[in-house]
């Protein structure tokens, strides 16, 4: 896109250009740090370039050059940063890889990407590496960050990241003209370049390499550090995945851009005490970790004694009322604010340094919708929380919520210089700064992605709010009709059903059919407390989630669901009529979700088939048998009958539909 | 790549190295109940050697008798290449034998650091008053000893509780840090009961791979008693059956395991 990148010809566009100016520009200021024996252990930007040197001379001391496709398999560690960075520096690619990924996916990503060497995190990835070293014939050799174990393994391909160091700074002091070549080199680094390549994590078939440039990314990343001010005051905690385009954008590439400095947490176990040390300024979490530090901090707070417990209630209670509008800037009347006030001193202040939040002036949340009540909470502590919703074809951001324009059921509007459009069957399709260069050998699925003139098709169903935030309801596969032609956005209801602590899961139905139904999962912890307060006794989840009682709790989350569907006028159509509460909780080693907890529609619907035709022959209950699998591979069956209820539609804004098919 | 890589494990043990400890003879009674009958067997420098034996055999009382808790009426204990005489727990542990116990015998209301640190008390030599000052030689031990604890820790992957007070731990890392004060005494010997005593299997997993890594990677000798066979059989170099107190086998796991006396032992005899 023009007008993308800015036409400041002096501006780095590359990663290790970058680099080389931040060294020359804030050499004394912090870049990385990592916890090692209990003490964060500090590298300035100018150590960073003299790390990163050494170990780009070592790496081609080994015959890496460019176009060469390398590998980073692990955590966040500084040292992978560095072998990105450095790679990256001598015109070869980077190609991080999902350190959770089993050997298969490994050797899948690392053969198609056509990898010609592995920087490992320690003997994990080692290990995993050389099981699958005769699928990968190109993998010349492996380079491990942490020696433990590795002792008495064969030296032959396999060498320490320090030695490759070692071997760089030889080559320095060999040639003493040897840093300023390969800085020359660094200089005239092409924008146009893959910068890396990043493995799509594959919920959908096999998993796809995003090629990015170099220059993309660079402009891509300008615009966010502009738009939310980050500057090399800023800090962040890099825990997210690696190989995941949120960490390479958010923590990567804005801190290239930027200039701030990112702490490698001590471990993935860690992570939570590393924030509270750390005290991040920018953060993003998934919806579901915000989540469950709400629930960490209400559990926290039932053992603690009355009169804390009241002023908790009081001083949350204002900050529902004035908290977000605070942040956003709107009036609020003069009690309000002194209430705020005293409430930040003595409840939501404590709170925020327990979490490690005290200095964040930007947070953001993606990737699944966020409940209303959730990010209220959020907001109304005075937590800077905003919405993204972004893409790996995007280098990250589509949208994006501006300060002071923040709502919790959009995802805002476009981000900075992304052209976005609806297609006529709902499809969200853009163009970014950031746009991937196309799918790494594989023609064929790029050119379904692209339109002839150049948008990205996200799969994903939307639509545009009257004051231009973006909305996403689905996948635009997922989205049917009902029979009338109402649109029916499966995931939609799904979520808002999900937005109840009592419901755990939820599958809607309504495709071609006359009205919507649905199957809901209980959540055992909540509905088996509020079991425990309500006096009902219960051997197994199963005769809980039967109990009439529990289904009545269930009915009145439904029906608040379809008053909500009933006051937007495309959904007002597709309130839920019919619904029953599964006998089993929907698993993953059931095949009924996937490893990411996703629900698996289709596979549900051939599985449950008795009860979904019960749902729409008007039966009241149902007896079904089905085949389980348990936790240590054993198969058995369990055998329930399961009662269905009706609800009654609430009237909407626009008409309604009466009794379809019943 | 070609195999190359594959890793070729190297067997820890010196097979024809010196005994570090040889027990010859020994006896322990409790009144009329002889707890240990007789009993010779020895631990070599490096190895990882099972007690194992059913209920009641004396495989504890066997340790008690190794790190000097109780004094064999009978028999003679060679540690290091000297015949011991009567004396202390607190001389064992000065001399490198270090232990953990089969129901967990933490300070549960200290933190996992300050468990592990009080495993480092006979390294420290300043006295009370040094130590309230925090100053100078004081100073600079506690970093020491700090240090070496901060090793452990990462080397056992417990940062994450590094100041949760251990009666908080679920009863799996409870073990390990039972594990970890033990290592903080830089053992030479370092005898474990039952390390593996109700754990799942996932927690069984990691702590074989942390024995079998503390005695590859720092070279401690190692005397276990461990109830799970499958586990006996995979870590340790060689068995001692202990039955009522006397010793019925000794040997490499896999001759142990075909012996018959040992099956009988276990399994009962028809009568």
């Amino acid at each position: 896109m023009a007008g993308a990148v800015e036409a400041a010809p002096a501006r780095e566009d590359t990663f290790p250009k970058l680099l080389l100016r931040h060294a020359r520009e804030r050499g004394g200021r912090p870049a990385m740090r990592e916890k090692h024996l209990g003490i964060w252990q500090t590298w300035t930007w100018g150590e960073v370039l003299g790390e990163v040197r050494a170990a780009a001379l070592g790496c081609e001391r080994r015959g890496i050059g460019p176009g060469d496709a390398v590998a980073i398999v692990g955590a966040n560690r500084p040292r992978l940063y560095w072998s990105m960075l450095a790679v990256q520096s001598l015109g070869a690619v980077p190609v991080p890889v999902y350190a959770d990924s089993v050997a298969d996916e490994i050797a899948y990503v690392l053969a198609h990407a056509e990898v010609v060497a592995a920087v490992c995190q320690d003997q994990e990835q080692v290990d995993k590496l050389i099981q699958v070293a005769d699928q990968t014939p190109k993998l010349r050799f492996l380079v491990y960050d942490e020696p433990r174990g590795l002792g008495d393994y064969g030296k032959d391909h396999l060498s320490a990241f320090t030695e490759i160091q070692d071997e760089g700074r030889a080559a320095m002091t060999a040639d003493p003209g040897l840093a300023d070549h390969w800085a020359a080199r660094v200089a005239a680094g092409s924008p146009d370049a893959v910068s890396v390549i990043l493995y799509t994590s594959g919920t959908t078939g096999r998993s796809k390499g995003v090629m990015l440039s170099a220059g993309g990314c660079v402009a891509a990343a300008r615009d966010t550090v502009a738009f939310d001010r980050l500057t090399d005051r800023d800090e962040v905690l890099a825990y997210l995945p690696l190989a995941w385009v949120g960490d390479h954008y958010l923590n990567y590439a804005q801190a290239m851009v930027a200039g701030f400095c990112i702490a490698c947490p001590e471990s993935a176990e860690t992570v939570t005490q590393d924030l509270r040390e750390i005290g991040p300024s920018f953060y993003f979490a998934p919806p579901r970790v915000f989540e469950g530090l709400l629930t960490r901090v209400t559990i926290r707070m039932e053992d603690a004694s009355r009169l804390k417990r009241a002023m908790v209630r009081h001083f949350l209670a204002v900050a529902r009322r004035h908290g977000a509008a605070i942040l956003d800037g709107r009036p609020v009347p003069l009690t309000g604010r002194l209430a705020y006030a005293l409430g930040e001193l003595l409840v939501y202040g404590p709170m925020k340094n327990v979490l490690g939040f005290s200095r964040i002036r930007v947070a953001y949340t993606a990737g699944e919708a966020i409940g209303p009540d959730l990010f209220a909470f959020w907001r109304g502590l005075g937590l800077n929380l905003k919405q993204l919703y972004g893409q790996t074809e995007a280098f990250l951001h589509v949208t994006c919520q501006a300060d002071g324009d923040i709502r919790s059921d959009t995802v805002g509007p476009p981000a900075p210089h992304v052209a976005l459009r609806i297609a006529d069957d709902g499809e969200v399709q853009f163009k970014s700064p950031g746009m991937f260069l196309g799918y790494f050998r594989d023609e064929e699925r790029t050119a379904e992605t692209m339109t002839p003139d150049g948008f990205v098709k996200t799969g994903d169903a939307g639509f545009f709010t009257p004051d231009g935030h973006l909305k996403i309801i689905d996948r635009a596969r997922d989205v049917g009709r009902l029979s009338n032609g109402t649109l029916f956005a499966p995931k939609y209801i799904e979520n808002k059903l999900k937005f109840f602590p009592t419901i755990r899961e939820a599958v809607a139905f309504g495709d071609a059919r006359g009205f919507v139904t649905a199957m809901l999962n209980i959540d055992l912890t909540a509905v088996g407390d509020w079991a425990e307060r309500a006096d009902i006794s219960y051997a197994s989840y199963q005769e809980l989630a039967a109990h009439p009682r529990v289904i009545d709790l269930l009915e009145q989350a439904v029906d608040q669901v379809n008053r909500d569907l009933a006051a937007e006028p495309a959904m007002a159509g597709a309130q839920i009529r019919r619904f029953l509460v599964l006998h089993k909780e929907l698993d993953a080693d059931d095949s009924e979700l996937t490893r990411t907890q996703k629900v698996r529609r289709g596979f549900i619907a051939d599985r449950y088939a008795p009860l979904i035709e019960a749902l729409y022959d008007g039966s009241t209950e149902r007896h079904v048998r089905t085949e389980v699998t348990f936790e240590d591979g054993r198969r058995g069956a369990i055998e329930a009958t399961v009662s269905i209820r009706d609800m009654t539609p609430h009237a909407g804004p626009a008409p309604t539909l009466r009794e379809a098919a019943e | 790549m070609t195999a190359a890589v594959v890793p070729i494990r190297a067997a820890a043990t010196d097979a024809a190295g010196p005994p570090l400890l040889a027990l010859e003879g020994v006896t322990l009674s409790f009144g009329g109940v002889r707890a240990i009958n007789d009993v010779s067997f020895d631990v070599r420098k490096g190895e990882i050697r099972a007690i194992i034996g059913p209920n009641g055999a004396g495989k504890t009382s066997m340790l008690n008798v190794i790190n000097g808790f109780y004094h064999p009426q009978q028999g003679t204990i060679t540690y290091k290449g000297t015949v011991r005489r009567r004396m202390r727990p607190y001389d064992a542990a000065s001399q490198g034998i270090a232990r953990t116990f089969q129901n967990v015998a933490l300070f549960k209301g200290m933190t996992t650091l300050d468990n592990i640190m009080a495993g480092r008390t006979l390294k420290m030599k300043r006295g009370f008053l040094w130590q309230c000052l925090r100053y100078g030689p004081a100073l600079s031990e506690e970093i020491e000893n700090r240090r070496a604890v901060e090793e452990i820790i990462d080397f056992l992957e417990i940062e994450a509780i590094r100041k949760t007070p251990v009666g908080k731990l679920p009863y799996g890392l409870q073990k390990r840090v039972e594990l970890a004060r033990a290592l903080a005494m830089d053992p030479e010997l370092l005898l474990l009961d039952e390390p593996m005593a109700g754990m799942n299997l996932e927690e069984k997993e990691d702590m074989s791979r942390y024995i079998l890594d503390v005695n590859r990677l720092w070279g401690t000798t190692i005397a276990l008693i461990e109830h799970d066979m499958g586990v006996v059989m995979d870590l340790s170099d060689r068995v001692v059956v202990l039955d009522y107190g006397v010793k019925i086998a000794d040997g490499a796991p896999e001759e142990v395991q075909k012996n018959q006396d040992v099956i009988d032992a276990y399994l009962g005899v028809p009568h």
